[in-house]
């Protein structure tokens, strides 16, 4: 059946309930809402959430916003809980002690900080193993929870806190880790690279697949932070398409390590229409400094490119 | 009948483990530890158990996934060693807040730095305020045994905390020694099921495990953590009691050998109460009076026993196998004069540090120990409560 928003939010009503602390404008609760949405409403949840904006800002003792059952620990180890977890209903199923007609899927969420960065060893040795779960990055670029540092997801030339644009150092002067990649790079059976934009239907149609791939799942959603960031709140869904007009942000999925980039923008649109709205990258607009969008302009480019030629080589015919 | 057998200490757990049959085990390699995960792992294979083996990529994610698999409404269980239990560290304490009954085998070795792969007990000390039950074993027999309770003693609806059960790396884990297994199906009913009252895996009643904990309740439930511990102390009682029913072999906070006459007495834990044990008959035998207070229970801490245990002996020393480095004394010491001194009880103490990173202790040292106690008991005076044995000159 061909998806349909209304019809969605209509039949689906959220899993992850109102009254949550995030921010206004903040890209995580859609996303959140959306992936749980993806669940058959039958089926039970158990979520892991490594620490960071989403946990403490949707579980504060005793007020929690999630309706399915729920586990964090601490920042690096969401792909560990939710693996202990996945073990412990494999061995109780087998043993009789789950009833038999209930299905339980288990989903970890971590930011960037909690995925790229602090857990990523968790994350690697959790999909490697070959657990029955979905890991969902919600990539914000940076660690905003402790009030905006850089992190390996943070794009070059980003103005945080611990890589401030100053009069000498222009900001962060690195790149960003390919996370996705280095997920695709496991031969899992799915991973994906999904962001809100088109009434949800490329994410939720990820989620789905994620959710209902028998084996380990990884999903890289982009989450804009309007305080990292520094964009309007009301912006949120524009910059989430900007950054998939722009192919900041591609949308893309790898099936079996076939790879598959679900959306091409007929008419790419330049870097800038992304970096502008956004106060992170201000002093790029500055007089003198063109030469940092040019640069950020490339590495799009040639990240775009290697998209392209991983897709065609991955679907060649034999 | 019970079962006679030739096992190491490390063979010994992983027998414990294999009766239990518990539905997740988490591990990774650490020596001395590793051989228990090994020949777990070799149960698995061979369907011995129906356990899921989760091998993990590091202890920090074995202590994890333990987490995962108990909230789920699991039996987890797991081994390490030393830096093991070091990289665990952020997950212990998160275990026990969590009130969760995971059950660990902790093989003691020396943490770095620098890397020494013997044994000694600063990794024991280095989590003793981390919320676990900690049950210390002389030999691979109490090793199984220990473990053997394990459950009934951290799942008690009153309890509810993890626990842990330390032998000592390579001298316990690796040493081959004669024991009495008790027949699988006697285990199985003595370990009983583990059905939680509340579990992530509980479709008709999900659970959030793990909040934001601010000012508000924090205390409160620390303070309900603290309360559980103190619970332990009977059931411990409760549970070794019918343990000794089942194979008559008595075990309570600590074991006193030869202490009810004696004038001097070495406290210790682990191995070195079987050196002391030869040292304690030998001197008897000159008609020296002297005993020997083996603790079992390091946590909860038994401190109003050991300070009734101790109060008519005329000069004690404490023997702890790890340095807290903090120029006054080791944990034991410090934990056992402080219960005779709230207790009002007087006793000449003093503490040596001694085996670290595996220097042997061999029962001349220990009786060097009874001598310096003689000279104590009949003076009184103590130059240096803070001693060394055999450290080189």
């Amino acid at each position: 059946m061909a998806y349909n928003l209304k019809q969605v939010v209509a039949e689906k009503p959220s899993r992850f309930t109102a009254g949550h602390r995030m921010c206004a404008g903040c890209g995580v609760p859609p996303v959140a809402r959306m992936i749980l949405r993806a669940l058959k409403p039958e089926d039970h949840a158990v979520i892991s959430v490594a620490t960071g904006c989403m946990e403490v800002s949707t579980f504060i003792y005793p007020y929690t916003a999630w309706t399915d059952s729920f586990v964090h620990t601490a920042f690096e180890c969401a792909a560990a809980n939710a693996s202990g977890a996945e073990a412990a209903y494999k061995a109780l199923k087998r043993k009789g002690k789950i009833p038999e007609d209930q299905t339980t899927k288990f989903i970890a969420f971590g930011g960037d900080g909690g995925t790229y960065d602090i857990g990523l060893q968790s994350l690697s040795g959790a999909m490697e193993r070959g657990h029955d779960m979905v890991y969902v990055c919600y990539d914000n670029g940076a660690y905003m929870n402790t009030g905006i540092q850089r992190s390996s997801a943070t794009p070059k030339f980003s103005d945080t806190t611990t890589s401030p644009a100053g009069e000498v150092i222009p900001g962060k002067m690195q790149s960003r880790k390919d996370l996705t990649n280095i997920m695709a790079n496991h031969h899992i059976p799915y991973v994906a690279q999904t962001a809100a934009v088109n009434n949800f239907k490329d994410l939720y149609e990820k989620s789905e697949k994620a959710i209902y791939t028998e084996g380990p799942a990884f999903l890289n959603v982009l989450a804009p932070c309007p305080r990292g960031w520094g964009y309007n709140t009301e912006d949120l869904m524009q910059i989430n398409k900007l950054a998939v007009e722009t192919c900041y942000w591609p949308l893309y999925e790898v099936v079996d390590g076939r790879y598959i980039v679900n959306y091409k923008p007929k008419n790419k649109l330049p870097i800038e229409e992304f970096l502008k709205p956004q106060k992170r990258f201000k002093h790029m607009f500055k007089p003198g400094n063109k030469w940092m969008i040019e640069e950020f302009q490339k590495e799009v480019d040639k990240r775009w490119e290697e998209l392209l030629n991983l897709e065609e080589i991955t679907n060649r015919e034999e | 009948m019970s079962i006679r057998e030739r096992l190491s200490g490390n063979e010994a757990a992983a027998i414990a483990m294999k009766q239990i049959n518990p539905d997740v085990v988490a591990a990774f390699p650490i020596t001395p530890s590793t051989e228990i995960p090994q020949y777990f792992s070799t149960f698995v294979s061979n369907g011995d158990v129906n356990t899921e083996f989760v091998a993990v990529e590091s202890e920090h994610s074995a202590m994890a996934a333990c987490i995962g698999a108990e909230a789920a409404g699991s039996r987890a269980m797991t081994a390490t060693s030393a830096n093991g239990l070091s990289l665990m560290w952020e997950m212990i304490y998160i275990a026990s807040s969590l009130r969760l009954p995971i059950v660990m085998s902790l093989v003691n070795r020396a943490v770095s730095g620098p890397l020494n792969i013997h044994n000694d007990h600063s990794d024991a000390m280095g989590v003793r305020d981390a919320g676990w039950i900690m049950l210390f074993s002389e030999n691979n027999q109490e090793a199984y045994d220990n473990l053997i309770m394990a459950h009934k003693i951290a799942e008690n609806k009153n309890v509810k905390l993890p626990l842990m059960v330390c032998q000592d790396g390579f001298i316990t884990s690796h040493s081959i020694e004669n024991i009495e297994l008790i027949e699988d199906d006697k285990v199985k009913v003595f370990v009983g099921e583990y059905n939680p009252e509340e579990y992530l895996l509980n479709k008709e009643n999900p659970i959030a495990v793990g909040p934001l904990d601010l000012q508000a309740y924090l205390f409160e439930h620390k303070a309900m953590q603290a309360d559980a511990m103190r619970n332990a102390k009977n059931v411990i009682l409760e549970v070794s009691k019918e343990f000794e029913k089942m194979t008559g072999r008595k075990y309570s906070f600590f074991e006193e050998y030869k202490l009810e006459d004696a004038e001097i007495a070495i406290v210790c834990m682990n191995s070195t109460a079987g050196t002391t044990k030869y040292v304690v008959d030998c001197l008897r035998e000159k008609g020296i009076k002297a005993g020997l207070l083996k603790l079992r229970v390091f946590r909860p801490f038994p401190a109003d026993e050991i300070a009734k245990a101790l109060e008519n002996l005329k000069a004690v020393a404490v023997l702890d196998k790890a340095d807290s480095l903090n120029a006054a004394g080791g944990a034991l010491f410090e934990d056992i004069t402080s219960a005779m001194y709230v207790n009002k009880k007087q006793v000449p103490m003093v503490n040596y540090i001694y085996g670290i990173g595996g220097r042997d202790t061999k029962s001349d040292d220990i009786e060097s120990v009874y001598n310096d106690l003689e000279e104590i008991a009949k003076t009184g005076e103590i130059d240096n409560p803070y001693r060394y044995l055999g450290l080189r000159k």
